[in-house]
């Protein structure tokens, strides 16, 4: 294999950290609550505004940054949730699903529109001293940015990993999302649980929202994109799994990368969506959808 | 027995409507008409799919946009308007065949993003084949009159009520509501839930594919991917839901206040409301499932109650039928 090969599926690992990390949120949520919340993807991109003028006006580097952003988006979340998903889990699961969907819709555009106030719809990003730092082995590059993120989705995949398999709260998680009503007949106060699965869910929007502040630009209208994307990856992934959410966003970042080097970049979005209706096909209920067969 | 009275306002409507340019010829007025009956006419057309049939489409943009790109394309390119609207509309049909049937395969909220998703892929295509705007001829602007735009883009929207309607009375709409209900209970009764569902979708688009075309007539000069963007299906849907989901008044109610709301701020505050509809539409799915339709049947029970008339149907859409 010519380096040059090498170095595009290099590129589509360090992009897919970033689809993987974002469909994390997403996945969560749904796992657990049964809410597909669509402005997961505008939450990522208030993150990734908190971030920008946290180091523009504040000069907070952008990973020392990443903790206040998890939190602010974390109540956020709590917020969003108090206010309006609230109401939604009280309807059996398919309404549950299409009327978060909708309420997600409503979300994107009430958020996207006072971004555009707000923060001009001008593209940004944040350049950092050490932006264009990079790893050279042979002819291969390795952005160190873009490598962070790679860590950075890594070391959230194994905290989430150990947060729900050896506490209390992240069983009851586990618990919840397998059936809820069980759950609740152990004691477990789904309420509490649900309101710390969607606060977790919108933090993780936080931190995606650093890594694409610093790796890509930004620019109010971001949402719906990056929602798809982490769709796509939750569909390739299925549920359940944190460590296979994460393989699954490499897995479209790596599809996406060949596709752009042998059909040209504008076709580089098609190749995912193609995949992932193909997936969708071949399992009409979604790779995770068991419930309704 | 005729029942005058439920008829009288929509034929005044009618003719106010057909008569309007003939005696006032406002462009902005007339614009705006145009715009309200695109609109209006998208969410009515959504309406079949989602709202007869509870398919949540998300791609309706799509078909919207095939209408529009098959039909600028043929008439630019010299042939007659009529030729090109017929032939967007077998095109439309045929692709809403080719998407409606492995998508249709789908339930529930995997149909919703798969058609999404296919709606994004199509419009990103587009996008790479038809990058440069798409403007009239200068021969052909000099003699550009909104007039015939009114009424091409007002006669889409009043096929696509006349289908609703009959719809709403017709064993094929009855079929798509049974799959709406429930999909279960329909086919263990012998509902082919699959082939009204495809109906569905394939009325719905092949309507959105005509407003399309009388899109495409109406501008001057646009961007082939601009009604292919995902807004317009949003748009619709938001129209549907503030309007009322499944009757065949309440899309074409959501889209004149839709319209006028945001005639109204645009002029002070740009995209404001965005934020307004946005509210108002999460808190139409969250406390008023039937729109505005049915905040006027439950005014209306208030009313009838509070003066002690008892008379007053509380789902007039129920009983008056026949």
């Amino acid at each position: 294999m010519d380096t040059t090969i090498i170095q595009v599926i290099l590129s589509g690992i360090l992009v897919g950290a970033v689809y993987g990390l974002a469909a994390l949120g997403l996945s969560l949520a749904f796992g657990v609550l049964k809410v597909l919340n669509v402005a997961h993807g505008a939450l990522i991109m208030l993150g990734a505004y908190a971030t920008f003028y946290m180091f523009t006006l504040l000069a907070i580097d952008p990973y020392v940054s990443m903790g206040i952003v998890f939190i602010l988006l974390a109540f956020f979340g709590l917020l969003l949730y108090a206010l309006v998903f609230r109401h939604v889990i009280r309807l059996d699961e398919e309404n549950r699903i299409k009327n978060s969907l909708l309420i997600g819709f409503g979300l994107i555009l009430i958020l996207q529109t006072i971004a555009v106030r707000a923060f001009s719809a001008d593209e940004r990003s944040v350049i950092t001293s050490y932006a264009s730092a990079a790893w050279t082995i042979g002819d291969i590059r390795v952005p160190l940015i873009r490598l962070s993120g790679l860590v950075l989705a890594i070391i959230a995949v194994i905290i989430l990993e150990r947060f729900l398999t050896r506490t209390y709260l992240g069983k009851a998680l586990r618990a919840t999302s397998e059936d809820w009503a069980t759950a609740a007949l152990t004691g477990i106060d789904i309420r509490r649980v649900y309101f710390i699965a969607f606060a977790i869910a919108t933090g993780l929007a936080g931190i995606t929202g650093v890594m694409i502040a610093t790796g890509f630009s930004i620019n109010p209208n971001i949402g719906l994109s990056w929602t798809l994307k982490a769709l796509i990856v939750v569909v390739l992934a299925g549920l359940g799994s944190m460590r296979g959410t994460l393989l699954g966003g490499l897995i479209l970042g790596v599809a996406e990368a060949l596709s752009a080097y042998y059909f040209g970049g504008e076709y580089r979005e098609i190749v995912g969506l193609i995949l992932f209706l193909i997936i969708l096909s071949v399992r009409p209920q979604g790779l995770f959808g068991e419930k309704h067969v | 027995m005729f029942d005058w009275k439920r008829w009288l306002a929509p034929v005044i409507l009618l003719i106010v409507i057909i008569v309007l340019p003939l005696v006032y010829d406002d462009d902005r007025i007339l614009t705006l008409a145009v715009l309200t009956f695109v609109i209006a006419g998208l969410a009515a057309s959504w309406n079949i799919v989602g709202g007869f049939a509870g398919q949540i489409s998300l791609g309706h943009a799509a078909f919207f946009g095939i209408g529009s790109l098959v039909t600028r394309q043929l008439w630019l390119g010299g042939l007659p308007l009529a030729v090109s609207i017929i032939a967007a509309l077998l095109a439309t049909a045929a692709a809403a065949l080719l998407i409606g049937y492995p998508a249709l395969r789908l339930r529930g909220i995997y149909f919703s993003i798969g058609t999404l998703a296919l709606a994004v892929a199509i419009r990103i295509t587009v996008d790479n084949v038809f990058p440069g705007i798409s403007a009239l001829p200068v021969a052909d602007l000099r003699d550009y009159s909104l007039v015939p735009r009114y009424y091409l883009s007002f006669g889409t929207l009043l096929l696509t009520i006349i289908v609703s309607i009959y719809l709403t009375h017709s064993r094929l709409g009855l079929g798509m509501m049974a799959v709406r209900e429930d999909e279960d209970a329909a086919r263990s009764i012998g509902v082919n839930i699959f082939r009204y569902k495809l109906a569905a979708f394939m009325i719905s688009a092949s309507l959105a594919g005509l407003i399309g075309s009388s899109f495409a007539f109406f501008h001057v000069s646009y961007y082939p991917s601009l009604p292919f963007v995902a807004e317009w299906t949003f748009d619709a849907i938001i129209v549907t839901f503030i309007g009322g989901i499944g009757t065949v008044a309440g899309p074409l109610i959501g889209a004149v206040f839709f319209v006028l709301v945001r005639d109204v701020l645009a002029t002070n505050f740009v995209h404001i409301h965005l934020i307004v509809f946005g509210a108002i539409f999460i808190l139409v799915v969250l406390l008023l499932p039937g729109g505005m339709m049915e905040a006027w049947d439950r005014f209306k029970i208030w009313r009838g109650r509070s003066s002690k008339e008892a008379t007053i149907s509380p789902t007039p859409d129920l009983s008056n039928d026949s």
